[in-house]
């Protein structure tokens, strides 16, 4: 049995040979390392870590600040959560390597408080590791300090959007910076600050490790290495699989996942959490990647599949995610504070046979100004699933008003 | 003449001197790096569409109006946070941004109401315009969905919608108008400095609140109006503008409040002020205003205000409205009679540090060379007569060494009895932004300010008894020195080097140790260290300092002391240091620089010297006394002796500014001829014969000279009231008096004015409207005036060490008397009140409160409101107690606004040992509990109904 709090199981089983091997690198080596093995940020976004890491490490500032982003909101993710109960270490060594790479000597991990078996696990897990030498002053016997601490936010989604979790982080309301400038100039209290994902940090001490070329020997494309795909829904076998990028949406929903739990056919599969485009069936042969992806107007997000039957009424999922960014906008831009409320009328007027056509068009155009005017993602990518309702399922849109026309 | 309409650049300037050139729309444009895409593009002369964004706050990029294309780069990034680099080629408008634009207007306008015919900010509002310029020409939501328009909705009650909030006297937050740009927000925080204000909910609950969904008025909001300002629809409106409409010309004129000098906007129809708007290009408020500057002229239209010259025989009889002749006459008579039968000197006047300099400068003339005398003073008398001792003494001029942009560099503020954030508070909001990108703050000063208390601002605060301010500055000087943290090049090049050398010695001795003073001063030590070591070590440190440090037996030492540690540790001469008094009244440093003292002429030169006179002579063809004549506190002292018997006095309030309230009562009542020359019937005219009705800022032409030494234009907007600007109605007495003088325009006795005294010799008024204001020294060698002092060396020549001994005022506490009372004032209200009490202010200060810690509250059986009685040495007066631990145990704190508190009943003959500025911060007091007014506030009270009765002129017809 391993005791995931236990420093002595971590070390056991490889723990801390990424923080060996990078104290003995330095900083330019460990960039060149990160660099090299092709990690993109884990979050959704990603942004290579590399050249996010170079920016903060090159950035002249008297502070400097690592923050681990576990504000993990996304419908169908639990990757984060899993490796913050079953594996704690892998991400405070994943930071402190960060922190030692950058010149950052404090560091902060912002996990949502639905998870209080997490907190509790990276809570017990700090204590360990600076009971054990590795946080705290010299660090793994080294000259290098580095601490962390748990952040527990409140309850808000957009909290996960990296700038309103360093305003939450500060104590102030979460709402969304503008940028530029970057955290990585301007973070945390206005200190160059790398902001990454959980999987991200835990993706450092393997390659530190074993090598860049280990790494990036996985994957395909610009896309290297693996991505714990969560597997959620209406799904038989769900669960975290990790694998190297490049297999097939259809070999996750089909092969791995066995289908849908009900039995029905798959119908529609979610990809990327409640911003994440909607792919029917046709577009199984979509290899996960995040290019792939985005050439047909999907993203793979932090890599939550949720799968749908037969059964599922497009129009609802659609108006579903025009309602979770209603509830869960900050507010700042108008794009997203009004334009959320509108869309999930104005479907509610399409569902309702309300001069359909006009309101489809009404709704692409919102759609559009959220999309490109947003100030971020939040506003941003709730086109997705609105627009590849509309695109792939164009049928449930335009059932109920065929119906109701086929009544007068 | 139009609406001044400034330039809105959407983001602050960059202060950056490198440039970047970049092209946008087809055009090169060359700014400083750090400038914003649309503040380049505006600077093209191209208004890019914007709502969240305005110059006066950091940009924040939520309305996604201002979106451009940048070749080269994805998206449609917001030209407000977007900063420009060389070489960008930015499109400000494409197919893809119209449609965006128009998007995000469509969806604004879903959820606003559309009675804009009838809307307060019809004529006036940047979501109207803003939908013009986007081209919105339909709202396909349609306006049956959430809002927060309607109270109702489906026949419900809308949750989403709040009824305006109408509690802030000066202006309306109708919630139902918000489009959630946070422009108030920001300014709130960013140019004020209060914080008062925030975004309740999120996402489409989200609304403007101050505090915790309070009232405005029942908010931390200071009604400084820079988010009404700052709002660009008719949510945050002025309440004039909603009665009146919109305004359709504006004059740029100053402030009468304090020294701080706000340049306004005064916007008008006709001749009414619809409202005053700060003057972004004021260069002493950049924009910003307070609650008196804003808000606070509505005394100008007051029913007190006396608009007709009035006269009486004795001071028992109701005053009689005449005509200006028959009240210029009248006092001519009196005054030459009194001459005649008392001698030349038993005459004087005082002049105003309210009133222009133009009409200061008369004031001074007409008793000089018409008078005859020297007995002029001012109430300079009573607040920095000491800076100006001191600081000639030690530096060789009376005034300020910086402007108020040098806070902006500096790294160490050194805050000493002064509370800006209450009397200045323009120049605490500048000085917050400052502390609130890193500067660190000292605050010297019995009470735990406002300063102390700002949001995001950490304090040293070094709580200092009353009366101890020479042994805290001489303990700072201590630890400089003994601590070798002086700054001997700067000493050994600027200073007299064997003064420094007296004077190190001395402030080394032990005896002078913060550890030695602390029994005195109840400072702790190490704080003391602590802060010495910072003001001397921390970059640039700068002193500003207020009444607290003049108005003590020891302010001229004082002031002296804080010159030494700007020199020992070379905090002069450049931008960010300095010794900076925080002038009170508008005009003081004018009145101080055109020679309202006894023994000063214009320019702050001896009446002794020949020369200096002689240009006077020759200039005004009279003979001059080369005698100084009586100052305040003499001519008081000389009317109940029986020599001086008549006085002239234009606006200012003796009787309730002056110390010892009872004294002035006895010698004003011992004068023959008291004339008042003010706007209303002051506590001083109670004891007058002739009231000369004065006009207000906004009814005459001249000058002010504020606290930094600028001297800026005081335009005017309409009409005298009265029918005469003061300088006239100086004129008319003068004339009455045999002593013509003869002006068209003030613009006329500024030249005056420059041609006698070197200081103002570029001092045109020509030059004022060309370059918006100067700073004197203002010649040829300074021909744009003088922003910093003393930059290559001190204008006496080797700057002066003095020594500094503490000398314990002789106000001293004992069994009888054990409290130490201070003074000082409130935001809202303004010296005696007499224009605030007369404004809406007084819904936020309605009389005058003892504030007492709980401890000594405790002992005496006060509780939190009860009436109290504070009686001194010179007398009693009651008001009612604040309990708080603001104050420390042993002293007890008010504010002097209200005639009926007559806090100056309380205060003591003594004064400063080289100039008899009052010591109005230090009286020993009792406190004990009083069932109301006392004996003296009630016959007070009584003498002043009989003395106000006015017989109307037509009545006697």
């Amino acid at each position: 049995m391993i005791d995931p709090r236990s420093l002595d199981d971590y070390r056991a089983h490889g723990g801390y040979k990424g923080l060996a091997r990078a104290l003995s690198l330095g900083s330019d080596a460990i960039l060149t390392e990160v660099t090299a093995s092709g990690l993109r940020g884990r979050g959704g976004a990603g942004f290579p870590t590399g050249i996010k890491w170079k920016t903060v490490a090159q950035a002249k500032a008297d502070r400097k600040f690592i923050v681990c982003n576990a504000d993990e909101g996304d419908s169908g993710t639990f990757a984060d959560r899993m490796i913050m109960e079953g594996d704690p270490f892998l991400v405070i060594e994943g930071m402190t390597i960060a922190g030692l790479t950058v010149g950052a000597t404090k560091g902060y991990i912002y996990i949502r408080s639905e998870y209080p078996h997490a907190v509790e696990a990276m809570n017990a897990a700090i204590a360990a590791a600076r009971r054990g030498g590795y946080l705290g002053d010299k660090i793994g016997g080294s000259t290098t300090s580095f601490d962390l601490e748990v952040r527990v936010g409140a309850g808000a989604y957009v909290c996960g959007e990296e700038t309103s979790l360093l305003e939450s982080l500060e104590g102030r309301r979460g709402i969304v910076r503008a940028k530029p400038p970057l955290p990585a100039h301007h973070g945390l209290f206005g200190k160059p600050t790398v902001i990454n994902n959980v999987l991200s940090f835990a993706a450092i001490p393997f390659i530190l490790a074993e090598g860049a070329k280990a790494y990036a020997d996985f994957g395909m494309g610009r896309s290297r290495g693996t991505m714990p795909i969560q597997l959620a829904g209406n799904i038989r076998y769900g669960g975290l699989f990790e694998t190297a990028f490049g297999v097939t949406l259809g070999e996750l929903v089909d092969d791995i996942g066995g289908g849908t739990f009900t039995g029905r056919p798959v119908r529609a599969v979610q990809v990327g959490g409640p911003l994440g485009a909607y792919f029917p069936r046709a577009l199984f042969d979509t290899p996960f990647d995040y290019e792939a992806f985005a050439a047909r107007d999907g993203l793979i997000g932090h890599g939550g599949i949720v799968v749908f039957d037969d059964s599922v009424d497009m129009r609802r999922q659609a108006r579903f995610a025009m309602e979770f960014c209603a509830v869960e906008s900050c507010g700042k831009c108008t794009p997203c504070r009004i334009g959320s409320t509108r869309g999930v009328e104005t479907i509610e007027k399409i569902m309702r046979g309300e001069r359909v056509n006009e309101n489809i068009a009404l709704v692409e155009d919102l759609c559009n100004t959220m999309k490109f005017g947003s100030l971020c993602a939040l506003g941003g990518f709730t086109p997705y699933p609105v627009l590849s309702a509309l695109k792939h399922f164009r049928e449930d849109f335009a059932s109920l008003a065929t119906t109701l026309q086929a009544a007068e | 003449m139009s609406l001044i309409e400034e330039i809105d650049y959407g983001t602050p300037r960059s202060k950056s001197t490198t440039m970047v050139t970049l092209i946008i729309d087809g055009r090169e444009v060359t700014v400083p790096e750090g400038t914003s895409i649309m503040r380049a593009a505006m600077d093209a002369g191209h208004q890019i569409p914007k709502l969240c964004a305005t110059d006066m706050v950091d940009a924040f990029g939520s309305c996604r109006l201002c979106l451009v294309e940048i070749e080269g780069r994805a998206g449609t990034p917001a030209s407000c946070t977007t900063p420009v680099m060389n070489g960008l080629v930015v499109h400000t408008q494409t197919e893809r941004l119209k449609k965006l634009r128009k998007g995000v207007m469509e969806l604004y306008i879903s959820d606003h109401p559309l009675d804009c015919l009838t809307c307060g900010a019809n004529g006036d509002c940047e979501l109207q315009d803003m939908a013009g310029a986007v081209g919105l020409r339909d709202v396909r939501y349609g306006y049956e969905g959430e809002n927060h328009v309607f109270a109702t909705r489906h026949g419900c009650d809308n949750d989403h919608w709040m009824p305006k909030d109408e509690s802030n006297p000066y202006f309306t937050y109708d919630p139902s108008k918000c489009i959630v740009c946070s422009r108030c927000v920001r300014a709130c925080e960013e140019v004020q400095g209060t914080f008062a204000l925030t975004i309740s909910g999120r996402g489409f609950d989200s609304r403007v609140s101050p505090g915790m969904s309070e009232s405005f008025l029942g908010s931390e909001c200071v009604s400084c109006g820079a988010c009404v300002q700052a709002c660009p629809t008719a949510t945050l409106t002025e309440k004039s503008v909603i009665e009146i409409g919109q305004p359709e010309h504006s004059v740029v004129t100053t402030c009468a409040y304090c020294g701080v000098g706000c340049a306004f906007k005064a916007e008008m129809r006709g001749e009414e002020v619809v409202r005053m708007v700060p003057y972004k290009d004021g260069k002493a408020n950049r924009g910003h205003s307070c609650v008196k500057g804003r808000f606070a002229w509505g005394y100008t239209n007051h029913k007190e205000r006396i608009l007709k010259p009035m006269i009486r025989e004795r001071i028992e009889d109701p005053w009689r409205e005449v005509s200006w002749d028959e009240a210029f006459s009248f006092a001519a008579a009196r005054m030459r009679g009194i001459q005649k039968k008392y001698g030349r000197d038993a005459i004087g006047g005082i002049t105003s540090s309210r009133c222009t300099n133009e009409e200061t400068y008369l004031v001074q003339k007409l008793i000089r060379a018409g008078f005859g005398n020297n007995n002029v003073d001012t109430c300079a008398r009573v607040c920095h007569s000491p800076t100006g001792y001191g600081l000639a003494t030690t530096f060789g001029t009376s005034a300020g060494t910086q402007d108020f942009d040098s806070v902006e560099d500096t790294d160490v503020v050194v805050v000493i009895g002064a509370n800006p954030a209450s009397a200045h508070p323009v120049f605490a909001s500048r000085l917050k932004k400052r502390l609130r990108q890193g500067a660190k703050l000292i605050v010297i000063d019995p009470r735990r300010t406002e300063m102390v208390e700002s949001p995001h601002v950490k304090a040293l605060h070094l709580p200092l008894m009353p009366g101890t301010n020479v042994a805290v500055m001489t303990a700072l000087a201590h630890v400089i020195v003994t601590e070798s943290l002086v700054n001997e090049a700067f000493v050994r090049e600027r200073c007299d080097w064997s003064e420094f050398e007296e004077w190190a010695a001395f402030v080394a001795q032990p005896k002078n140790s913060p550890e030695a003073t602390a029994i005195l001063t109840g400072v702790n030590p190490r704080d003391l260290r602590e802060a010495a070591r910072i003001y001397a070590t921390g970059g640039n440190g700068a002193i500003y300092y207020g009444l607290g440090v003049t108005e003590h037996s020891q302010g001229s030492t004082t002031v002296i002391a804080i010159a030494n540690l700007a020199m020992v540790t070379g905090n002069i001469g450049r931008p960010g240091v300095g010794v900076n008094p925080l002038r009170g009244q508008n005009n003081v440093q004018g009145s101080c620089d055109m020679g309202s003292f006894p023994h000063e002429l214009p320019g702050y030169r001896h009446i002794s010297g020949d020369a200096v006179r002689d240009q006077f002579e020759a200039m005004w063809n009279v003979k001059l006394n080369p005698e100084p004549g009586l100052r305040i506190p003499n001519m008081f002292d000389a009317a109940v002796e029986g020599t001086f018997m008549g006085i002239y006095v234009q606006g200012e309030d003796i009787l309730q500014s002056d110390p010892n309230t009872s004294h002035v009562v006895a010698a004003l009542s011992a004068m023959e001829c008291v004339i008042v020359h003010d706007l209303f019937l002051n506590e001083t005219a109670n004891y007058a014969h002739v009231f000369l009705p004065g006009s207000s800022f906004l009814e005459k032409d001249g000058t002010f000279t504020n606290a930094e030494r600028r001297i800026q234009r005081v335009r005017k907007v309409m009409t005298p009231k009265n029918g005469l600007a003061d300088w006239e109605v100086t004129i008319g007495l003068a004339k009455a008096m045999g002593f013509d003088m003869k002006y068209n325009h003030p613009s006329e006795i500024m030249d005056e004015i420059a041609a006698l005294t070197p200081t103002f010799a570029g001092v045109s008024y020509a030059k004022l409207d060309e370059l918006g204001s100067v700073q004197w020294p203002c010649n040829d060698k300074a021909p744009e005036g003088t922003p910093v002092m003393h930059i290559d060396g001190f204008v006496r020549g080797k700057g002066k060490f003095v020594v500094t001994e503490y000398v314990a005022t002789d106000e001293r506490t004992g069994p009888r008397y054990p409290l130490l009372l201070t003074t000082g004032r409130i935001l809202s209200q303004y010296n005696v009140g007499a224009q605030t009490r007369r404004t809406e202010n007084v819904v936020w200060h309605a009389e005058d409160r003892l504030e007492i810690h709980p401890h000594d509250a405790e002992q005496r059986g006060v509780r939190d409101g009860d009436w109290v009685r504070l009686k001194s040495r010179a007398g009693e007066t009651t008001l009612r107690a604040e309990i708080t631990d603001r104050v420390a145990p042993g002293v007890v704190y008010t504010t002097f606004h209200h005639p009926d508190t007559q806090a100056n009943v309380i205060t003591t003959d003594y004064s400063d040992w080289a100039t008899n500025c009052p010591e109005y911060k230090v009286t020993a007091v009792q406190v004990s509990p009083s069932n109301g007014p006392s004996d003296w506030q009630k016959a007070y009270d009584a003498q002043a109904r009989q003395s106000r009765r006015i017989v109307p002129a037509e009545a006697a017809e």
